[in-house]
């Protein structure tokens, strides 16, 4: 249809990049400067960031709420697809868990956070049903559903909040323990985003969800079931989400039905810093978990730094707007790169 | 003997049902489940049918059915802008913050819209110039504006704008329920209406969302349009913030928060294509009249803000369903092969 376009796109790959650009482009790699940065910098401003028990621990277990809703963001967005609907998900869940555990005597932490994974999974089955079935932007079910799902949960919690006392001993230092310094929580969460990021490299639904969202049609040429794979991604994505639910309530042990709210929007720049392109078909699960702990560790880093907390949301977009033209503007040089050395072939 | 093509038979077949498709129209329908909730109202919502409730239910509709206008011209072009509801709180923000650092009104105004057509601007270039997707971009400019608008202010609000302005605006237009402001976005919606139907800028705007290529290779300026509508669409959403700090006296960094979900609800609601090309602005109009009619009639039925989130967030979903469903009969029914009984 347009083959002057798609030519440069196909050269791409044969052109060797710069020294800075492969830098850059090796996402995960700059994060982990960035990250150290941040930190070494913030540090030095205010040495009990990083040199205190309480700096540490926070610094290590707060980023994992955000990097298990925004890994699972990831996955949908790979399939050329995004959730909206991750904050209110998380906001469910997070609720339900507690509920749980006040509900009924001494039952299992294991099985609340399987039952709360369910409800999160059921949460983005709805979502990946309609998007797959019904040949709909998943921007406007998943905009449906952010409201939807935050409604269900202000009509169900209204003003009520999870009281720590509701939660089991055992399930409140989950939050706090740690092993060798290394809080049990980002242990947990780090084998999640291992277990995802194996999925999504060496399984052969991962790759086919890559290979769905760099080419929808040809996907469905191929013989891939496009639909069934929608699904899957955005279950996934609800499993996640609910897990962050699961994280925060062990973090904070406490919620109302405010929590998660906003959230969709840090899964979503977390996972365009972390190297996925929001056209899908293109990054790292790693990359990914980076960008969330670089964006909460901004986060947590700016009133530190003097910076009202207020500004933060501003700081999200700003990266979003940051690392979306990046790519492009690599893509383009990339492109064109290829172009000349055709023409001088 | 004239022989007829078989095409313009069809089409002259069709023409003969003229009413029936006029009733099968989304915006007819729209129009009938218009009035069939405003007359369920009249009977079932006490205080619903007086002077003053349809006076504040349009009053309380303004800032939707204007940010819908320039939107749906994008949503026609295959675009989309999620920033509008942030556009509106910097807006508000910045007329706070101004005047409240004595600034004479009419000056802050100025600025605020001004700060609305370079966020536009900036959208558009992001979008025409840069090539990102628009949905990418204004998710990024919808949380950074949003961010900005609540850091300008922090968590105070700033009150004491002029009442005179407030009571101008809402001040009805003679014997009618209908306050001023309505009738000056009435005139707006009229010229958007003229522009997207009616003027060969509209005829691009189509064709743009019914193919990129085709429409540039047809000598439309595909990234000028988009350009031009997303300023347009900044522009809008400025102005409606400075509109919305009047009426209601009260300039915070939250105003507007949410807004773009009832916007791109009114627009699909209003049968406009979310994939573009098709859609009329009538339509959305009366998607957005739709929407402020019922969170009103529910407000008056002492129903909560939550349960009216979810009933929008249901008629999103619902209306979208609805579409798909309808363009799934409508394609099985065009591809029906026509037999020719053609003799000549």
């Amino acid at each position: 249809m347009s083959t002057p376009v798609q030519e440069p796109e196909r050269a791409v790959a044969s052109v060797r990049p710069s020294a800075l650009e492969a830098l850059i482009r090796a996402r995960e790699i700059s994060l982990v400067i960035l990250i150290v940065l941040l930190v070494a910098g913030t540090t030095s401003r205010h040495h009990d960031f990083l040199l205190s028990s309480d700096g540490w621990r926070e610094l290590l277990r707060q980023p994992t709420i955000l990097i298990l809703i925004a890994v699972g963001e990831a996955m949908v967005i790979v399939t050329r697809n995004v959730d909206l609907s991750v904050g209110s998900v998380m906001g469910l869940s997070t609720y339900f868990a507690g509920w749980l555990f006040h509900h009924v005597d001494g039952i299992p932490i294991i099985v609340v956070v399987l039952a709360t994974i369910v409800v999160g999974v059921l949460l983005g089955l709805v979502n990946g049903v309609l998007v797959a079935f019904l040949d709909v932007p998943a921007l406007v079910i998943t905009l449906g559903t952010l409201y939807a799902y935050r409604g269900i949960a202000v009509l169900w919690i209204g003003g009520d909040f999870i009281r720590p006392a509701w939660l089991p001993d055992a399930f409140r230092t989950l939050g706090v323990q740690g092993v060798l310094g290394v809080p049990v929580l980002l242990i947990v969460v780090l084998l999640v985003v291992a277990l995802v990021g194996w999925f999504m490299t060496s399984r052969r639904q991962g790759r086919e969800l890559y290979a769905m969202g760099s080419n929808p049609d040809a996907a469905v040429l191929y013989g891939l079931r496009t639909r069934r794979l929608t699904v899957l991604a955005f279950a996934s994505s609800g499993g996640l989400a609910a897990l962050a639910g699961i994280a925060y309530l062990a973090i904070y042990a406490t919620g109302d039905s405010k929590v998660g709210s906003g959230f969709e929007l840090q899964a979503v720049a977390a996972a365009v810093v972390g190297g996925v392109a929001i056209v899908g078909g293109s990054g790292t699960i790693w990359g990914v978990a980076l960008g969330a702990f670089f964006l909460a560790t901004i986060s947590s880093a700016l009133p530190v730094l003097g910076i009202p907390s207020l500004w933060q949301q501003a700081v999200v977009g700003a990266l979003i707007v940051i690392a979306i033209t990046l790519d492009r503007v690599l893509f383009l040089s990339r492109a064109r790169a290829a172009l000349a050395q055709r023409s001088h072939a | 003997m004239t022989t007829t093509h078989p095409a313009a038979r069809s089409y002259l077949r069709h023409d003969r049902s003229l009413w029936r498709r006029a009733l099968l129209r989304t915006d007819t329908a729209l129009g009938l489940a218009l009035v069939a909730v405003v007359v369920w109202a009249t009977v079932a919502v006490p205080y619903f049918a007086q002077p003053y409730t349809y006076s504040t239910l349009l009053l309380n509709s303004a800032p939707l059915l204007l940010m819908v206008l320039p939107v749906t011209l994008i949503i026609v072009t295959g675009e989309i802008d999620l920033s509008v509801g942030s556009v509106l709180g910097v807006s508000s923000a910045l007329l706070g913050l101004l005047f409240s650092h004595g600034m004479p009104l009419v000056g802050a105004a100025a600025v605020s819209v001004l700060a609305g057509v370079l966020i536009g601007a900036f959208n558009g270039f992001m979008v025409a110039v840069v090539g990102l997707p628009s949905l990418a971009v204004t998710i990024g400019t919808l949380a950074l504006f949003r961010g900005v608008a609540v850091g300008m202010l922090g968590t105070t609000a700033v009150t004491g704008f002029p009442g005179e302005a407030a009571l101008w605006l809402r001040a009805t237009v003679g014997g009618t329920p209908v306050p001023r402001v309505l009738v000056g976005i009435a005139v707006l919606a009229v010229l958007f209406g003229v522009l997207l139907h009616a003027t060969t800028f509209g005829r691009g705007v189509f064709a743009i969302g019914l193919s990129s290529e085709t429409a540039l290779f047809s000598g439309i300026a595909v990234n000028r349009t988009k350009m031009l509508l997303f300023i347009a669409s900044g522009t809008v959403a400025a102005l409606t913030g400075v509109l919305y700090t009047l009426i209601y006296s009260n300039a915070i960094g939250s105003n507007g928060i949410g807004l773009e979900l009832q916007v791109v609800t009114a627009i699909v609601l209003g049968g406009v294509s979310i994939w573009g090309g098709r859609g009329t602005l009538a339509g959305a109009i009366i998607g957005a009249l739709l929407i402020g009619t019922l969170s009103k009639a529910l407000q008056l039925l002492n129903v909560g803000s939550d349960v009216i989130s979810v009933i929008t967030g249901g008629a999103l979903i619902l209306s979208v369903v609805v579409a798909s469903a309808g363009g799934l009969v409508s394609r099985r029914r065009r591809s029906t092969p026509t037999a020719p009984k053609n003799g000549g």
